[in-house]
C-alpha cells in the first residue's frame, strides 16, 4: 500500500483522504508504517467501499492485520445503525460466520507435560476430526440442529459436552439471541449433518501451547496464566452451515441491494437494509450460524479435555475465553454522547471490551475482555486485554494476517520439509494434508509480534501473555 | 491444443480462480476444475457418478458464482469430489452434469474451498476464448 494516499493521525492510526466530491464516510486505518506499507491497494479499495455503504456510523476501519478479502477487508470493522437506513452485509461477516478462538488454560506445565507431547499429538490428532472430508460422529437429525442453532454452547453442554463453567467464558455466554432456523436452507442443515465437532481446513487448527512470555502481571493473573503453563487454542467456525448460509445471502442480498435501490460500489458487498425483509432473514440465519459454532468449539472443547486426560490423568482444561471474529453483532456504543444500538461487522477482527463493560463475565470485568491474536504455527499466539476508550466500536486484530497467497506459499515449501523443519524446533504438526502445511508456512505469514505490537500502540488491546506452539493440530 | 484449461491468480488469504474455454460453457467447466483442483489431485478421482443441476439465472457473472457453489453445496451434502463437468446454456437457463465419487481416504488432502464469491468476478469474451474468473473461499 502507497502511504502517500493516506494522512497520519497518530502513530498507530491513518486516514484515508476523501477525493474531491467523493461521497463517503470517513476511513481509518490502524496499524504502523511497515504494516500498512505491506498490505495490498486492495485493503484500501476495499475499506473505502465499506464507506460508502448507507447508515454507517462514524468511520469504516481496518486493524493492523489487515489484508485483501472478500466484500469487507479482512481486518475490516464497520457499524451501521437500522435506524438511519443502515445495512447487514454477508460480504461483512464472510463465509465462516462465527470463526473463532476457543483459548482452554489448563493445570498443566511445560516441564511436566513435554516428556509426552508425541503420545498427546497423536492422540489428540486421532479425536479431533480434521482436514478435508473428516466428519464428526456426531450426526443431528433435522429437529436437534435446529435446537442447536437456537441454543449454541448451551446445547452442547446440556448433552454432555464440556460444563456449565464453560458458558461463562463464551460470549454472549455461549448463545446469541435472534437466531432463526427458518431462514437456514435446509441445503444448509444437511451440509452440517456431519460436521459437529469438526476443526475444518485452511488457516483452522488445534495448538496445545506454552506461556513464554506475560506483559501484564496482573491482567495474566486475573486470566490465570504463568509463565511455563500449557493452555490450547481451538480455531474454527459453523462449519458447512456457515458455509452455506454465505452462500445462499450472498447472491441474495447482492440482488436485494439492486431491487432496494442501494447503491454498492462493487457488488462484493451484498447488503440489504439491516429492516427490510432480507437483512432479517440473513440476520436470522447468521445469528444460527452463530450458536452452530459456538456449540462445534464446545463440542470440540470436550473432545480436547478427553483426549488430554488419557495422556495427562490428573489434567485439567478450564475455558479462559471463546471470541469470534467473524460476525456482525447488535451493541451499544456511545457516539457523541449518545447511547446507540449499533449493527457491528467484524470481518476478521475480533470483539474487544474495554474494562467495565457490563457484558463481560465478572471475573475480567476490571480487567477487560480476553482479546486472542492467532499467530502460524511455527511463530505463536497473543492474548490480550480490551482496552478502555478503544476507538474501533471495541474492536482488535484477530491474526497475525497472510504475507504472501498460498499458492506463493505452495511454490516456496514442501509439507514433509517443513513439518520436519519444525519438529526440529520442538513444534509437532500432525496433519493429513502436506499441501495444506504447505501453504500454513510460517513464513507465509506477517510477523505477528509487530500486529500484537501495533494493537497495543494503537489503544485497540493490550498485550497479556505470548504463547508458543508445542504441538499443532491441522485440517 | 486443449479447448479449455484451469488457472490461478493471486489474492492474499483465499483463491483467485480462472477458467478459459472456446465457449462459456467450456469456461464454467474449466472454473470447476480450478475449484475442485484445490480439494484435492483430480487425476486420482474416479468419474463414477453423476449428479445432474439445473438452474436459471440471467446474468452471466452471477450464473458462475451459481454454478460453483452449487456444486461446492451438492458434493459437501453428499460427501462427494467432482472431476468433470459438462455446462449447457439454454437462454437463462443452465443444465450441467458433474461426475465424481464419494471422498475416501486414498485421495490427496487439499483445502476445503468454502464457497465462491463476487469478488474479482468477471466472465468475459475476449476474441474467440472466453474467460471466468472469481475468488473462491478457503
Amino acid at each position: 500500500m502507497n502511504l502517500e494516499q493516506l494522512r497520519q493521525l497518530q502513530p498507530c492510526l491513518w486516514s484515508l483522504p476523501r477525493a474531491s466530491g467523493e461521497q463517503r464516510a470517513e476511513v481509518l486505518l490502524y496499524g504502523t508504517a511497515p504494516l500498512l506499507a505491506s498490505m495490498d491497494d486492495k485493503v484500501l479499495e476495499q475499506i473505502a467501499n465499506v464507506a460508502a455503504l448507507p447508515g454507517l456510523v462514524g468511520a469504516a476501519m481496518t486493524m493492523p492485520d489487515a489484508h485483501w478479502g472478500y466484500g469487507f477487508p479482512i481486518g475490516g470493522v464497520a457499524a451501521f445503525d437500522a435506524e438511519q437506513g443502515g445495512v447487514i452485509s454477508a460480504g461483512g461477516v464472510g463465509f465462516d460466520i462465527s470463526c473463532g478462538i476457543r483459548c482452554l488454560r489448563s493445570n498443566l506445565d511445560l516441564a511436566d507435560a513435554a516428556a509426552h507431547f508425541t503420545r498427546l499429538a497423536d492422540t489428540l490428532f486421532h479425536a479431533i476430526p480434521a482436514g478435508v472430508g473428516e466428519e464428526g460422529e456426531l450426526k443431528l437429525n433435522p429437529a436437534q440442529l435446529d435446537q442447536v442453532l437456537l441454543d449454541g454452547a448451551h446445547w452442547a453442554v446440556q448433552h454432555g459436552y464440556g460444563n456449565a463453567a464453560d458458558l461463562e467464558y463464551v460470549e454472549e455466554h455461549g448463545r446469541v439471541v435472534g437466531a432463526m432456523p427458518a431462514y437456514v436452507s435446509e441445503l444448509a442443515k444437511r451440509r452440517q449433518r456431519g460436521e459437529m465437532g469438526t476443526l475444518g481446513s485452511g488457516n483452522h487448527y488445534l495448538e496445545v501451547q506454552v506461556v513464554e512470555r506475560i506483559y501484564d502481571s496482573a491482567a495474566a493473573l486475573t486470566f490465570g496464566l504463568h509463565p511455563g503453563q500449557i493452555v490450547i487454542s481451538i480455531h474454527c467456525g459453523s462449519r458447512g452451515l456457515g458455509h452455506q448460509i454465505g452462500t445462499d445471502y450472498l447472491l441474495m442480498l447482492a440482488k436485494a441491494a439492486g431491487r432496494l435501490g442501494i447503491h454498492l460500489p462493487n457488488r462484493e458487498l451484498a447488503c440489504a437494509p439491516i429492516k427490510s425483509s432480507e437483512g432479517q432473514q440473513y440476520l436470522g440465519a447468521m445469528n444460527a450460524a452463530i450458536n452452530c459454532a459456538l456449540a462445534n468449539r464446545q463440542i470440540l472443547t470436550h473432545l480436547t479435555r478427553s483426549a488430554c486426560t488419557e495422556v495427562y490423568p490428573h489434567a485439567e482444561l478450564e475455558t479462559l475465553f471463546d471470541v469470534s471474529h467473524n460476525t456482525c453483532k447488535v451493541e451499544t456504543h456511545e457516539i457523541d454522547g449518545k447511547s446507540r444500538l449499533l449493527h457491528v461487522h467484524r470481518k476478521g477482527a475480533t470483539r474487544a471490551f474495554g474494562p467495565g463493560h457490563a457484558m463481560l463475565p465478572q471475573r475480567y470485568r476490571a480487567t477487560g475482555q480476553p482479546v486472542i491474536i492467532g499467530g502460524s504455527m511455527g511463530t505463536g499466539s497473543y492474548i490480550l486485554a480490551g482496552s478502555s476508550g478503544n476507538p474501533a466500536f471495541s474492536s482488535a486484530s484477530h491474526g497475525a494476517g497472510r504475507a504472501m497467497s498460498r499458492h506463493q506459499a505452495l511454490a516456496r515449501w514442501h509439507g514433509r520439509e517443513l513439518i520436519n523443519d519444525l519438529a526440529q524446533q520442538g513444534i509437532l504438526i500432525r496433519t493429513r494434508s502436506m499441501r495444506g502445511a504447505a501453504e500454513e508456512a510460517p513464513g507465509a505469514y506477517k510477523d505477528v509480534d509487530l500486529v500484537a505490537e501495533a494493537t497495543e500502540q494503537a489503544g485497540l488491546a493490550r498485550r497479556v501473555a505470548f504463547l508458543r506452539p508445542k504441538v499443532c493440530i491441522k485440517g | 491444443m486443449p479447448t479449455s484449461s484451469s488457472l490461478y491468480f493471486e489474492h492474499d488469504a483465499d483463491v483467485g480462480i480462472i477458467g478459459r474455454g472456446a465457449t462459456v460453457e467450456q469456461a464454467f467447466e474449466a472454473a470447476a476444475q480450478a475449484v475442485f483442483s484445490i480439494v484435492t489431485n483430480l487425476d486420482l478421482v474416479q468419474p463414477s457418478s453423476t449428479l445432474t443441476l439445473e438452474f436459471e439465472e440471467a446474468d452471466p457473472e452471477l450464473a458462475l458464482v451459481t454454478w460453483l457453489n452449487l456444486l461446492l453445496g451438492k458434493a459437501h451434502e453428499q460427501g462427494m469430489i467432482f472431476s468433470r463437468f459438462h455446462v449447457q446454456r439454454h437462454g437463462n437457463i443452465w443444465r450441467a452434469e458433474a461426475l465424481g465419487e464419494k471422498w475416501h481416504t486414498g485421495l490427496e488432502r487439499g483445502v476445503e474451498v468454502k464457497g465462491a464469491t463476487l469478488t474479482m468476478l468477471s466472465v468475459k469474451q475476449t476474441g474467440a476464448m472466453w474467460e471466468v474468473r472469481c475468488i473462491v473461499d478457503v
